[in-house]
């Protein structure tokens, strides 16, 4: 489709003005799977590309995506960090193929194309031609073709990227409060302990909402209730920015909260399990707040997780409209001794892939993906907390949802 | 001891272990480590790179039973089965008291509607208490090939 077409393209009709009604079609439309990548992932959006500390050195390169998009992220050898799209000029082959490596130049495979570690076009094989022969044109100018830049920008040694050209700048986008929400987490020089990948099988705007949904953690997660690790009584709240696409959500640690309201609701929350080896949930108050539990979003595709001493980002990405991939990247910091890490790689049980308190989030998108199917004329509801998108002083709310689609669907047009 | 009494009790162990894993006895899976043991689920790029991170993560038996009671009695979703197939397993190094070993393994995941594919494929990295029958696993390390986890990973592999 061309640039055109997408410009004059209209998204899946919403049912009314208001944020607490969610058409199903927008997870099952190819058409706006097609929107969301031009106008979301293209959009005036800052998405995740990798840790500073991926690319520490001078020609250090990261492969990643924004949407479905390919782009590569560089430390150049003046100590810069630029993005492009990973996309040869001369035919659109891809230029770096592994996730991650070291190079004094970017070069194509196909055509011997090179460019530098700014994306800037230095060289085209055969460019005089074989024996005075073939060659390109006069005319042909290697300026003319530098691969196309990305905006970048770097915030508590996370490295940011957007093709947007009006988007705001970063700290801007995000608003001053999830600034600090990210800043209070990474704090000090993050340490990657390691990495996998999460195959969901449902549109990414379900694992987008699940993690802005403070409403179901203590109900689809039992694990979590039955240890005492996030309830609802506890206390905490969620901070939304002006946009709504960005937000976080912090609970106190209280072990002598009141567990009223699930006694009173009949949950299936209520439980007598125990740990033979509780070591999975023993924290320490390393940030010295009492908040053992913040989920920051940020707008459309990261996720920035302190559950306790687990820390870990987690990147959305879209891989059609009915697969997405979700990357872990699970961190400790430079400074941790052994038992800090240990302690960090216990609680890492509950994240990720096989988490105890997260690998519900794997399957429930699927389910809802699945019964959502031609279900073009129905809706979803997200009324709890009221109807607008506003920072709460609790959470047993869907604010943080409506707030991304307050956010969605400014960028989208409706 | 000899080296095929050694052979024959690996063998045992290995083979037995998937089996209880197979047949749903998860209640005795912990039973096949010893009370200070390692269980790691990690890939191959997280393990040659270094990373100490598990996406299972287990340094005692004790840690092993609450996998199983959270399986149990904890954690949702959709009801499924493994069947592992290990392939030949060499032993690189033993003496009285520790066998080291490895094996290939692959793991397909039946769903509960019938829906079959291919899970896991990876390395079984063991070091094995021999001193007493049945072995014992001190050390066992799921190195998968794949960095990849489809929807999630529940059942011990």
């Amino acid at each position: 489709m061309s640039e055109l077409g997408a410009d004059t393209m209209r998204g899946v009709p919403w049912p009314s003005n208001g944020l607490t009604e969610i058409p199903f079609r927008v997870y099952t439309d190819p058409e706006q799977y097609r929107l969301e990548q031009q106008r979301i992932f293209k959009g005036p959006t800052w998405s995740f590309l990798c840790l500073s500390t991926e690319i520490a050195n001078p020609g250090d390169y990261v492969a990643t995506t924004i949407g479905e998009t390919a782009v590569v992220v560089t430390r150049d050898t003046q100590g810069g960090i630029n993005a492009f799209a990973n996309r040869c000029a001369h035919r659109g082959n891809l230029l770096c193929i592994e996730r991650q490596g070291n190079v004094r130049e970017i070069k194509c495979i196909y055509h011997g194309w090179t460019y530098d570690l700014t994306g800037k076009l230095t060289g085209v094989a055969f460019e005089r031609g074989v024996k005075r022969q073939g060659g390109m044109p006069p005319e042909f100018r290697k300026d003319d073709h530098d691969l196309p830049r990305l905006r970048v920008a770097e915030l508590a040694g996370l490295v940011f990227g957007t093709f947007s050209r009006s988007a705001p700048d970063l700290e801007t986008y995000l608003g001053p409060q999830v600034v600090g929400g990210i800043r209070r987490v990474l704090n000090r020089p993050a340490r990657i302990l390691g990495r996998s990948t999460q195959v969901l099988p449902n549109n990414w705007k379900l694992y987008a909402e699940n993690t802005k949904d403070t409403y179901h953690a203590s109900i689809l997660h039992l694990f979590l209730t039955t240890f005492r690790i996030n309830r609802l009584s506890m206390p905490g709240g969620i901070h939304i920015d002006d946009s709504g696409g960005h937000h976080f959500s912090q609970a106190k640690l209280d072990y002598a909260a009141e567990d009223a309201d699930y006694k009173r609701e009949g949950l299936r929350s209520d439980s007598d399990i125990h740990l033979e080896d509780p070591s999975v949930i023993e924290s320490v108050d390393e940030y010295g707040d009492g908040v053992s539990v913040q989920i920051l979003t940020i707008f459309p595709g990261m996720i920035l997780q302190q559950i306790r001493n687990s820390i870990a980002v987690r990147v959305i990405r879209p891989c059609g409209l009915e697969k997405t991939e979700l990357d872990w990247i699970h961190l400790g910091f430079a400074d941790d001794d052994d038992a800090m890490t240990e302690r960090r790689l216990r609680q890492g049980n509950l994240v990720g892939a096989a988490g105890y308190i997260s690998m519900e989030d794997g399957c429930v998108g699927g389910f809802v993906q699945r019964a959502l199917r031609f279900n073009d004329d129905d809706s979803g509801v997200v009324m709890m907390g009221g109807y607008d998108a506003q920072s709460q002083p609790f959470r047993s709310s869907e604010a943080a949802i409506r707030g991304f689609w307050k956010k969605y669907r400014a960028l989208i047009g409706d | 001891m000899n080296d095929l009494a050694v052979r024959l009790g690996v063998d045992e162990l290995i083979a037995a272990y998937v089996d209880c894993i197979d047949e749903d006895r998860l209640e005795e899976w912990p039973d096949f480590f010893v009370e200070q043991c390692r269980y790691l689920i990690t890939s191959r790029t997280s393990h040659e790179a270094g990373l100490p991170h598990g996406v299972v993560y287990a340094a005692s038996r004790g840690m092993l039973v609450d996998r199983v009671t959270a399986l149990r009695r904890a954690n949702i979703f959709e009801p499924h089965r493994y069947r592992h197939i290990v392939g030949p397993i060499r032993i690189d190094r033993a003496d009285a008291t520790v066998a080291q070993a490895h094996s290939n393994f692959i793991a397909v995941r039946i769903m509960h509607d019938g829906e079959m594919s291919l899970f896991a494929a990876g390395r079984y990295l063991d070091r094995i208490d021999v001193t007493s029958r049945p072995y014992r696993f001190i050390e066992r390390l799921v190195v998968l090939d794949s960095q990849k986890i489809d929807t999630l990973l529940v059942i011990p592999l």
